[in-house]
C-alpha cells in the first residue's frame, strides 16, 4: 500500500472529502485541528501553507513535532488577529456545534479566509429523530455520544439549519456534501438523496457572494 | 560514549578609529566576544544555528572544556550529539553578550585609553548593540544565512532583535520564555538589584576593581533574580518552610529556612563568577528592550513575513508570563508571518527554559527538522 493511500484511508472520512475540496499551495488555516492530521496530509500530498490552532498543549507539541505550524489557543479568540483574506481555506471540521457564538464567528472566517469549509454531525438524522420520538431522550449516537450533562456539543444542528443561517447571513453555498460515516469515521458514503433525514454528517463550502 | 570537548575562542573587531557606534551614539573599541562552536559548518554554509544566551549566561553552551570540568556547559541537555539542537547535523554557535564579564568586552575589560578598566566609563550598551556586535561575529565566520536562533529570555530579546534588524540573514527563530518589552514589573525588580549593588559601600560608583568589590550588593542582586526565576509552587515544593539543619526557630537572623540558605547560597555562589557592574549593564540594557517603541512594533515588517517562528512560554513564568508571549504571536500573525506558539505546563517559574523537559525538546527537534528541510 502506498504511504499516502494508507495515509488516506487513517484520516476521518469528513476530512478526506475536505481535503478533496483544497486546491494546491492554497494557505490553509485549520480550527481544531487535532493531532494535525488533515494539516499532515495536505503540506504531503497538496503542498499547502497551513497553520493550524489548538488547544491541548500535548496536540499542539504532537503538531510541531510533526513539522506542522500550529498556535495553542482558543481560536474563537486567535481568528482576530489575521489580516483580511489571509487564507484560501478556513477549515472547522466536527467543532461547530462546540462553539459558543456561531452568528460571531462565521462572519469572522469569512474575513480572514476566501472561501470557509465546516463540517457538523447532523442532528437531523432519523436515528436521533426516533430516539426523541420514541423515548423521549435526548439522542446519544455513535456521532454523539454524550449525555446532555456532560456534552462540549452545545449547539444544536441540522444540515437544513444551516442551510438556512447561510441564506439568510447573506453567505453563498459553494459546494456541499453529505455523508454517512462507520468505523470509527475512517469509512463512510456520500448522501445523495434526502440528506437532512440520512446523513450522519454535513460538509459545506461558502464564501461571501462576488 | 567520551565527553563532548569545547573551547573558548575569541574575536576581535571595532579597532580604533573603526570603533563600533552605540544605539546611544557613544563608541566602542576595540570590542572582542568570546564565543564557542560545536559541529562542523558544512560546504554551503546553511546549518548555522546561533544560540543566545539570557542575563548572567556566557558562551559555554554545551560539553567540557577540559577533564577537570565538573560541569558542562548551561544548555546541555538541548546541545550536542543526538540532542534537540543536534551538533552532529548543526553548525552550532554561542557567544558572550557585549557588557558581560565572561570572555567579551563589558565594564571589566581595560579601557585602552586609560590601560585600567572601565568601570563605569563604559558605554551603556543596548539589546540592539548586543546583536550588532555577535552580527560581526557571524559575518567573521563567513555566514550569510542562519538556519535557526533560539534563546529564553534577555537571549529571547536578542532573538527578536536580530528579527528586527537583520531579517534576511534569519530563516527560523526560537524565541522562548521571552517579551517584547519588558514590564513595570520585570523593570521594579531589575532596579531593586541595581540598587543592592550600587548602595554597597564597596561599590565606589563602579571604580572598584582595585579593591574589594560590592559582594553583599551583588549577592542580594543574585537572590532577587532567583525569586524571580523560581515560583510560588516550585518555591513550596522544593523548600516550603522546611528549616535548615535545625528543627527549632533560632530566635535569631542567621536564617532558619532552607529558602535562605539557599538564596544566601546562590548569592554567594554567583559573586565568584559575575562581576557587579556587567549586572548593572546587562539588567539595564533588557529594561531598556522595547520593540515596541516609536512609530509602531518592529516586528511588523514584510521582511519578516519568510522567518518561520517558534514561540514558547511556560505556564508559571511570572517574569515574562504567557500573555506576553501571546502578544508576540499576535504581532507576528498579524504581519502575516509562519508562527507556532506552544504554552508548556511546568511549575518551575522563567528558570524552566533551562530545566530538562521532554516537551521543549520534541517542540525545538521537530520545528528545526521542519527548517531544514524547508530552508
Amino acid at each position: 500500500m502506498s504511504a499516502e493511500r494508507k495515509l488516506v484511508e487513517n484520516t476521518r472520512f469528513d476530512l478526506q472529502i475536505i481535503a478533496s475540496w483544497i486546491k494546491p499551495e492554497s494557505r490553509i488555516l485549520d480550527l481544531g485541528c487535532g493531532n494535525g492530521d488533515l494539516l499532515y496530509y495536505l503540506k504531503e500530498y497538496k503542498k499547502t501553507h497551513g497553520t493550524g490552532i489548538e488547544r491541548s498543549e500535548d496536540k499542539v507539541a504532537r503538531c510541531i513535532e510533526r513539522g506542522l505550524t500550529v498556535l495553542q489557543g482558543d481560536f474563537q479568540e486567535e481568528v482576530h488577529d489575521y489580516p483580511d483574506l489571509n487564507f484560501d481555506f478556513v477549515i472547522l471540521s466536527q467543532t461547530l456545534q462546540q462553539v459558543m457564538n456561531p452568528e460571531e464567528l462565521i462572519p469572522e472566517l469569512l474575513r480572514i479566509g476566501r472561501k470557509v469549509i465546516v463540517s457538523f454531525p447532523n442532528f437531523g438524522h432519523w436515528l436521533i429523530r426516533l430516539r426523541i420520538l420514541f423515548t423521549g431522550q435526548a439522542p446519544v449516537t455513535d456521532q454523539l455520544p454524550y449525555e446532555w450533562y456532560n456534552t462540549p456539543n452545545i449547539r444544536v444542528i441540522t444540515i437544513r439549519d444551516f442551510k438556512r443561517f447561510l441564506r439568510i447571513t447573506g453567505v453563498r453555498l459553494a459546494r456541499e456534501i453529505a455523508i454517512n460515516t462507520h468505523h470509527h469515521d475512517r469509512e463512510g458514503h456520500i448522501i445523495k438523496h434526502l440528506t437532512n433525514l440520512r446523513a450522519t454528517y454535513g460538509i459545506m463550502m461558502f464564501e461571501r457572494p462576488a | 560514549m567520551s565527553p563532548l570537548r569545547v573551547e573558548k575562542k575569541y574575536y576581535t573587531f571595532a579597532e580604533p578609529p573603526d570603533e563600533m557606534i552605540l544605539d546611544s551614539g557613544a563608541r566602542l573599541g576595540p570590542i572582542t566576544l568570546a564565543y564557542e562552536t560545536l559541529g562542523s559548518l558544512n560546504e554551503d554554509k546553511s546549518n548555522a544555528v546561533l544560540i543566545l544566551h539570557a542575563c548572567s549566561g556566557d558562551s559555554h553552551v554545551a560539553g567540557y572544556y577540559d577533564e577537570d570540568d565538573k560541569r558542562p556547559g548551561w544548555w546541555d541537555t538541548m546541545v550536542g550529539p543526538g540532542k534537540p539542537v543536534d551538533t552532529n547535523r548543526y553548525f552550532v554557535i554561542c557567544s558572550n553578550i557585549l557588557g558581560s564579564c565572561m570572555g567579551s568586552t563589558g565594564p571589566s575589560s581595560i579601557n585602552p585609553k586609560t590601560d585600567k578598566p572601565y568601570g563605569f566609563d563604559f558605554p551603556m550598551v543596548t539589546i540592539k548593540d548586543m546583536v550588532k556586535a555577535q552580527k560581526r561575529l557571524i559575518d567573521h565566520l563567513g555566514i550569510k544565512k542562519i538556519l535557526s536562533m533560539l534563546g529564553g529570555s534577555v537571549g529571547g530579546m536578542q532573538v527578536l532583535r536580530w528579527c528586527a534588524d537583520y531579517p534576511e540573514m534569519v530563516q527560523s527563530a526560537i524565541p522562548i520564555a521571552t517579551t517584547t518589552r519588558h514590564s513595570a514589573q520585570a523593570i521594579a525588580f531589575n532596579e531593586v538589584a541595581r540598587q543592592a549593588i550600587m548602595s554597597d559601600p564597596n561599590w565606589r560608583g563602579g571604580n572598584y576593581y582595585d579593591g574589594p568589590g560590592p559582594d553583599h550588593g551583588l549577592a542580594v542582586a543574585r537572590m532577587i533574580g532567583h525569586v524571580t526565576y523560581l515560583s510560588d509552587e516550585s518555591m513550596r515544593s522544593k523548600f516550603g518552610r522546611r528549616l535548615q539543619n535545625r528543627s527549632t526557630l533560632s530566635f535569631d537572623f542567621n536564617g532558619d529556612f532552607e529558602v535562605e540558605s539557599y538564596l544566601r547560597y546562590q548569592g554567594s555562589k554567583f559573586v565568584e563568577r559575575f562581576d557587579a557592574n556587567s549586572l548593572l549593564y546587562i539588567t539595564k540594557a533588557g529594561d531598556y528592550f522595547d520593540l515596541e517603541r516609536g512609530d509602531g512594533n518592529l516586528l511588523i515588517n514584510d521582511a519578516l513575513t519568510g522567518i518561520r517562528f517558534l514561540v514558547i512560554s511556560f505556564t508559571s513564568d511570572w517574569l515574562y508570563p504567557t500573555y506576553q508571549s501571546k502578544n508576540l504571536v499576535s504581532v507576528l500573525k498579524k504581519n502575516g508571518s509562519d508562527v507556532s506558539f506552544c504554552e508548556i505546563d511546568a511549575q518551575w517559574g522563567h528558570d524552566a527554559f533551562l530545566m530538562p523537559n521532554a516537551q521543549m525538546n520534541k517542540l525545538i527537534s521537530g520545528f528545526l527538522e521542519r527548517i531544514s528541510h524547508e530552508c
